[in-house]
């Protein structure tokens, strides 16, 4: 057990290296590329020469990234091109913006799949499992923005129920958070709740809930004391792992309802070419999901007894 | 899968008969209502797709209102001297309707082949790391293991802001982030049947490497991966709707349904159908592709 979380730690540190390695050469390979970035199309060459040569720019690649990973480390990544100040400033408010969608996200969705999988799965091929089964599918196919539009046009414009940005420019308002919670709970409510379900299903099958049946235990005891324990590790990885899908919708939704979240500052640094802090939001998107992995593998492990005392 | 365990000598079959096989099982749809749905969704929009030069009933490109009739949900239809635009006209005074169709065309001309391009490279991938085992199969491994912990909204937006956004450069993101998560479908499909007679058969009559795993290996895990390539299809329809709706799609003018979402969407509280009308295009082609491979799925568990 203690190899098994070492190891996955382990790699959970050489894949952030590799990743660390890939964006350091994917975005600053071409140095003069950097400086034009950095200092604008229409700064001239000696300008561009100048800050190359007192930002270290001309020293070999391998000392650059080995500087560049060590202020990383620290959490410094230098400063926004676009914004004039240190890529933390900018990032962190962000990052907690979207850590407050991302936790209510959550909050509505886990118990919404997990009661719905259960259900679906305690009787397998009942109207009731079919229904909820192609609920998930249709709600997973429409992809998020298809269902910001969607809600919008009935909260926003018919009902006028709830406003249709989420800029919170008067304050926090959870009204304004509302919508986007709701298209990020509808589009991955139905992946879990399936593989609740077929988890659920598979357990229903086995030998010990048959004799738990056959022995005369009421049913609701068969399902809250035999089946659901069993049931219910599978969903906590596909729970974990939702969090590496959840980086993705934010994305998506905080553009659309134009929310000051982390998700919609990677992609306006993308979009502004605002290189450093490209790197920062990207390696912390990439921490934040390797971390929850390692975190779900190592909680998969520890949940499961069979695993766990071999 | 199920495979016949009796030793029979068959010729090689050909491709008309390969082809008629793959016809026939899909034929089997017709037993799940889901699946035919499904189908049907599929079908309809590749009618549309193909049928879009003589079903718009405008050029999708040419501004032919400049005024736009606002704050109606569904505005119904205006009508100039030569038609009548149905779903109404977009913000630069486009007929809505033929943009639709058209968009149909771009996105089941692109969605396939990068489906197609990282089936490729997946299935290489996955051969290899499946039938040679040990380095091979360890590096392929980490590789994939590392392109898969990227949220992938995150690597497509590094990869398009990196090289630019175009039809070719959307299939080779799609095809670098897709690719490790068909590799590891194959693989474990590759590991379960490199036991099998038929391949010590093959490796006895001398057969190389790579004829024994596209040969012998290959046909025989079609199954999980029909079903799978419908998945992902409908996936990389979303892939590209997001790309189009986050301005990193392809290039205008040329329709395509992200695209236009990500156009208007500034006025979508103004004119709410200038979004809804491609929001429900690509949803309903998506469900199309999901709601088949469901109803696969569900056969295939049949037999």
């Amino acid at each position: 057990m203690l190899i098994f979380i070492t190891k996955r730690f382990g790699f959970m540190i050489v894949t952030m290296l590799v990743v660390s390695m890939l964006l350091f050469l994917l975005l600053e390979i071409n140095v003069d590329g950097v400086a034009t970035k950095v200092l604008g199309p229409y700064s001239s060459q000696e300008s561009r020469e100048i800050w190359l040569e007192t930002n270290g720019y001309r020293d070999p690649l391998i000392q650059r990234y080995g500087r560049w990973l060590g202020n990383a480390a620290v959490g410094d990544f230098g400063d926004s091109v676009r914004f004039k100040v240190p890529v933390g400033q900018v990032m962190w408010p962000r990052l907690w913006n979207t850590a407050i969608l991302g936790f209510w996200t959550f909050a509505i969705m886990i118990p919404m799949s997990l009661i719905l999988g259960i259900l679906a799965g305690m009787k397998e091929g009942s109207k009731l499992d079919r229904s909820i089964s192609v609920t998930g599918i249709i709600t997973t196919s429409v992809p998020e923005f298809a269902s910001a539009v969607f809600l919008s046009a009935i909260f926003v414009f018919w009902l006028k129920w709830l406003p249709g940005t989420s800029s919170m420019s008067d304050g926090f308002s959870f009204k304004e958070l509302l919508l986007p919670i709701m298209v990020l709970v509808i589009y991955d409510f139905g992946y879990v709740a399936r593989m609740t379900r077929a988890s659920m299903a598979e357990v229903m099958t086995t030998h010990y809930i048959r004799t738990a049946v056959l022995k005369g235990l009421p049913y609701r005891e068969v399902i809250l004391k035999h089946a659901l324990r069993n049931a219910l590790i599978a969903p906590f990885t596909v729970i974990m792992l939702q969090v590496n899908w959840l980086l993705s919708g934010v994305i998506v939704v905080e553009f659309y309802f134009a929310y000051k979240g982390f998700g919609a500052l990677l992609l306006e640094a993308s979009l502004n070419q605002d290189i450093f802090l490209i790197e920062a939001c990207a390696m912390v998107a990439v921490f934040v999901a390797v971390a929850t992995q390692t975190i779900a593998d190592v909680g998969y492990t520890y949940l499961n007894p069979r695993i766990r005392f071999s | 899968m199920a495979t016949t365990n009796t030793i029979t000598v068959e010729p090689a079959p050909s491709v008309g008969a390969a082809i008629m096989r793959v016809i026939r099982s899909f034929a089997l749809i017709r037993e799940s209502w889901v699946g035919m749905i499904g189908a049907g969704l599929v079908l309809f929009w590749v009618i549309v797709a193909i049928l879009a030069p003589l079903l718009a009933p405008f050029d999708p490109n040419a501004t032919l209102m400049p005024m736009q009739r606002s704050g109606a949900l569904f505005p119904g239809s205006d009508t100039v001297a030569a038609g009548t635009f149905w779903l109404g006209t977009d913000q630069l005074g486009r007929d809505i309707l033929s943009r639709v169709i058209w968009g149909s065309q771009t996105v089941l001309l692109y969605a396939p082949l990068a489906t197609l391009s990282a089936y490729t490279v997946g299935i290489l991938m996955g051969l290899a790391a499946g039938y040679y085992r040990g380095w091979v199969d360890d590096l392929l491994s980490r590789i994939a293991d590392i392109i898969l912990s990227f949220p992938v909204l995150v690597l497509y937006i590094i990869i398009i802001a990196t090289i630019g956004a175009s039809g070719f450069n959307i299939i080779i993101a799609i095809t670098f982030a897709s690719a490790p998560g068909i590799m590891r479908i194959v693989r474990g499909l590759v590991l379960d049947l490199r036991n099998r007679d038929y391949v010590a058969a093959a490796q006895t009559r001398g057969e190389g490497a790579w004829r024994i795993m596209l040969v012998e290996i290959l046909p025989n895990a079609r199954g999980p991966l029909i079903v799978d390539s419908c998945l992902r299809l409908g996936y990389v329809i979303i892939t590209i709707g997001v790309l189009g709706f986050l301005g990193l799609g392809l290039p205008p003018p040329d329709p395509d349904w992200g695209g236009m979402i990500n156009d208007t969407r500034s006025m979508a509280m103004a004119c709410p159908h200038m979004v809804l009308y491609p929001c429900f295009a690509i949803s309903s082609l998506i469900l199309g592709f999901n709601l088949l491979a469901d109803g696969l799925r569900e056969i295939s568990l049949r037999d």
